[in-house]
């Protein structure tokens, strides 16, 4: 079950810097090769592909989970329903990111057998400059419980 | 539209590799990708790849074509599992053209499907479309 009170909850803020050789490692497990994307912009530094804003939470979190076990849900209940991304400015190796997210929604399904939990978040650089901002959901499944 | 899709790209079977190796990139630990005991106990028949790695590859299929710095969002819905042994092909095609905080953009609209055809990924990305003179 997700406790209706998490609803708004703010989750503890994450702090990462985006750093070169993991970038590159991440590069090599999506199997990118485009050297408009690999190798440094005009700016001088590579910049951040469109998914790697999610893995630089989870990098860089104490608890890589945190986004479900500070609301008292396990890892292996939930499935990622939907993921939406909004980038404001591009992000580049060296950059400081500051992850704020919180509990958004939270939508019961199937009459109580699933939950959806709506989380967002808006990620800050270095220079206090929004980034970007996220939206994701997840499938919660509730055990199989006596409660309604 | 007729014919070619502005976004076709094809990629290789997944692996339990390349699960193991996008769990250590992307610090996602969870076990039911990389651990097959832990992907039974959760009722699946064996490991499945991350979402967000298939995600990360719908951002491939759309930075091959336009440049990063034009790309405003990226969103999808995840509605099937990707298997191991499964050979995603992304498509898109613009859908619709806007204007929005002063420069025009257009909605690709993007799917990744599997060998047998079945939708994993449903999603858009909005990018800022190329405007006469500026770069």
């Amino acid at each position: 079950m997700v406790d209706p009170a998490c609803l708004g909850h703010e989750f503890t803020p994450v702090v990462a810097t985006v750093e070169a050789e993991r970038l590159d490692a991440y590069f090599a497990a999506i199997g990118e090769t485009n050297p408009a994307m690999i190798e440094p912009d005009s700016s001088g530094a590579v910049a951040v592909p469109p998914a790697y804003l999610f893995c630089l939470e989870m990098l860089h979190a104490q608890d890589p989970f945190a986004f479900v076990n500070e609301i008292g849900v396990s890892i292996e209940n939930i499935l990622h329903a939907d993921q939406h991304f909004a980038y404001h400015h591009t992000i580049h190796v060296g950059d400081t990111l500051t992850y704020r997210s919180r509990v958004v929604d939270l939508i019961e399904k199937r009459n109580g057998a699933l939950t959806f939990l709506v989380q967002a978040a808006e990620i800050f650089d270095q220079n206090e400059r929004l980034v970007a901002e996220t939206r994701r959901t997840f499938a919660v499944r509730n055990q199989a419980a006596s409660q309604q | 539209m007729t014919g070619q899709s502005l976004i076709l790209a094809r990629f290789p079977a997944i692996t339990r590799e390349a699960l193991a190796r996008y769990a250590d990139a992307s610090g996602d630990s969870n076990a039911v990708h990389i651990d097959v005991d832990a992907a039974r106990a959760a009722g699946f028949e064996d490991v499945f790849a991350q979402g967000m790695l298939v995600m990360a590859l719908m951002g491939r299929s759309v930075t091959d074509v336009v440049p990063l710095h034009r790309v405003r969002s990226l969103s999808t819905r995840f509605v099937g599992i990707t298997n191991l042994g499964d050979e995603l092909t992304c498509r898109g095609d613009i859908t619709e053209s806007f204007e929005e905080d002063g420069e025009r953009r257009g909605i690709i609209d993007l799917e990744i499907r599997n060998q047998h055809d079945q939708l994993k990924l449903a999603g858009k990305a909005i990018v800022a479309l190329e405007s006469e003179g500026a770069g």
